[in-house]
């Protein structure tokens, strides 16, 4: 694996037009491609330098990927190249260092546009995507959008509803609670089932031509579970809402393609594959993009201004104010060429085996209830579980004892977890680095648990 | 760190016998006062009651009773925190107080006084975990808030008791080391 790790400067060299279509327009049917072997996920950890550290003696078993993934050296080398290389403003000054930094800036552009089958337009760079969410939410809920000619068929007005779902993380719920708020539109939601699926029995009846916007997650980070876009973007059509898909935990582990989803705007983040921290990404339909308003005003999204008013750019700029954060941009593309060459129907392939793994042995564990779907299917590997009469801090405390990484607390998803009777949870999530052996370890530790605080 | 010096037989003997666990009605003739507590990074909450009794010699802890949820660390601190302030006149009772607080945000620099804080010296590893502070602290902050609100005389209309079922208030009362203090998870 170590020799498809970019070379230092290759993201500086990439010519932004050649990323542009289709790298993943040959991607099989899910479950026919084999994952990565062994063999090749040792070597996959050769590119991770944090995997080689240990925690409290123990070798580190990071199973906390869904918060935040590791970074491979390509992506640490790509961002140190450029910051020891190039390093300048872009899109503005007529030096040499700033026309390379604007050619890195949208050469990582057009590979995370190729990366989810769409065009560098359609590509908005954000801080994370919480942020994404928030321009989306707040843009449609500005009276100032309903007062826009092109705009105000999208905007929010009282009497509207917004849709989204139980299992939202809080960054596809709140910002919506404040649009409703602010617009005087309603917010809804689609129940879940108890085996932590969308209940779509209710569907035609939730969503209806009162819906002005369906958002959802496509992939819950906590049951895991994958949403059917298909039928939830079906109905928005029938009754013209428009779609916000919640990718921040697809876009990492499953091959997504936006244009065939068909959404009207997509937002992820890039930390959760394999990138840096402080960037995440607003994608959308080039004229749901060109329609809307901007969000954050100032600097760069502007064309004329005056001491009274100013004018806009064209998106992606229209919705990138201020100065970008071009080395995290850099970071990304390597990132998303390192997923490209592993191939992200093998990404899912072992994401699916080692999840199959873990629910298969958490079925053989006494007093452990998992929260989603048990088996593998249409879910990844985010996997929470409650452990009966043990609090999820007091877990992560006894697996950290061992080197284990995983995650405590609801994850930013109180509704989900007050929806199965659980205040919090403890989640393992696996990522292309994982291995067979860490979630044995994870199953192992978690065994004792119960034991440790004499509750079994 | 050794897992068993952050869980001393203490924290898990507490942790399975929690003193003071339900909420009742406070005493004939004492103030008492309320107080919510929710820990941001995971959601878990308690409301903690105080009664507190005049006497001659100064105002003194006259029951504590709380109902909450939580894990073994923010459960037997509350539990051991019962053990040590009923009874006591308030005055003591709030020089516990800040030495427990003291010793939890010490980052293990601190050699805890065993005559002071009696059981609680066990809570001395949580002050090496950053992310436990807040679960140590919870139920503390809930008694210093209702304490300073039964001692201070008649119940204000605001202080009304707040249902388990509330909006959560966040601890506000309990602010820890910057680095400690990182709000919501994800
Ligand atoms: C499903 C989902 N949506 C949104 C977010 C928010 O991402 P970020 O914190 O990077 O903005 C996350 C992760 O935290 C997530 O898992």
């Amino acid at each position: 694996m170590a020799d498809t790790a970019l070379k230092a400067d290759t993201a500086l060299k990439q010519d932004p037009g050649t990323l542009a279509v289709g790298l993943l327009a040959a991607d099989p049917a899910p479950g026919s491609t084999p994952g990565p072997t062994a063999q090749e996920i040792a070597a996959i950890r050769e590119d991770f330098p944090v995997l080689h550290r240990t925690v409290g003696g123990h070798r580190l078993v990071y199973l906390d990927s869904a918060a935040t993934s590791q970074r491979p050296r390509s992506v640490l080398d790509a961002e140190t190249a450029y910051s020891t290389g190039c390093n300048a403003a872009v899109h503005r000054g007529a030096h040499t260092l700033a026309e390379e930094a604007t050619d890195a800036y949208e050469a990582a552009r057009s590979a995370a546009a190729a990366f989810v089958g769409l065009g560098p337009d359609q590509i908005v760079w954000t801080r994370n995507a919480t942020e994404a969410l928030n321009l989306v939410a707040g843009v449609l809920s500005d009276p100032l959008t309903a007062q826009d000619p092109h705009a105000a068929p999208l905007a929010l007005r009282p009497g509207d509803e917004v849709v989204v779902t139980e299992m939202e993380h809080h960054a596809n719920l709140v910002p919506w609670q404040r649009a409703c708020a602010r617009s005087g539109a309603r917010l809804r939601w689609l129940p879940l089932t108890d085996d932590g699926r969308l209940d779509l029995t209710r569907l035609e009846e939730i969503v209806t031509p009162a819906t002005r916007v369906l958002s959802f997650a496509h992939v819950s980070n906590v049951l895991g579970t994958i949403n059917p876009v298909d039928v939830l973007v079906a109905r928005a059509r029938q009754v013209g809402a428009l779609v916000v898909l919640d990718a921040c935990q697809s876009v990492p582990h499953l091959p997504v393609d936006l244009s065939a989803l068909d959404v009207d705007l997509a937002v992820f983040s890039a930390h959760k594959m394999l990138g840096p921290t402080g960037l995440g990404v607003l994608a959308g339909k080039a004229e749901i993009l060109q329609a809307l308003p901007p969000f954050l005003t100032g600097g760069s999204m502007v064309s004329t201004v005056t001491m009274e008013t100013a004018t806009f750019q064209d998106p992606p700029q229209r919705f990138e104010a201020g100065t970008p954060p071009v080395s995290q941009t850099v970071a990304l593309h390597a990132a998303v060429d390192y997923l490209t060459a592993l191939g992200m129907d093998r990404v899912a392939a072992h994401d699916r085996t080692l999840t199959a793994r873990a629910l298969a042995g958490l079925r053989d564990l006494p007093g452990i209830r998992v929260l989603g779907p048990v088996q593998a299917v249409d879910r990844v590997g985010a996997v929470s579980v409650v452990v009966d009469g043990v609090h999820p801090h007091d877990v992560g405390q006894v697996l950290d004892a061992s080197g284990i990484a995983v995650r405590v607390g609801h994850h930013c998803a109180q509704p989900v977890h007050r929806r199965y009777g659980a205040t919090a949870s403890t989640r393992a999530s696996l990522y292309v680095y994982s291995t067979p052996d860490e979630v044995d370890a994870f199953l192992d530790a978690l065994s004792g648990v119960r034991a440790y605080f004499k509750k079994a | 760190m050794s897992l068993d010096q952050l869980y001393q037989q203490v924290i898990l003997d507490h942790d399975r016998e929690r003193h003071g666990c339900g909420l009742r009605p406070a005493p004939e003739g004492t103030a008492d006062a309320e107080s919510h507590q929710v820990n941001p990074l995971c959601g878990d909450q308690v409301t903690l009651r105080v009664a507190v009794r005049q006497t001659p010699d100064g105002p003194v802890v006259q029951d504590v009773s709380w109902a909450g949820e939580g894990c073994s660390i923010s459960q037997a601190s509350l539990s051991v925190l019962y053990d040590l302030v009923v009874g006591r006149p308030v005055p003591e009772a709030e020089e516990l107080l800040g030495a427990f607080r003291t010793m939890i945000r010490s980052r293990g620099t601190v050699e805890p006084d065993e005559e002071v804080l009696g059981d609680a010296v066990a809570f001395v590893g949580v002050s090496r975990h950053a992310n436990r502070v807040k679960c140590a602290m919870l139920g503390w902050a809930a008694f210093e808030d209702a304490l300073h609100r039964a001692d201070a005389g008649p119940v204000p209309a605001t202080a009304a008791p707040v249902p388990l079922t509330a909006v959560p208030v966040p601890v506000t009362a309990d602010p820890v080391p910057a680095t400690a203090d990182r709000g919501e998870d994800r």
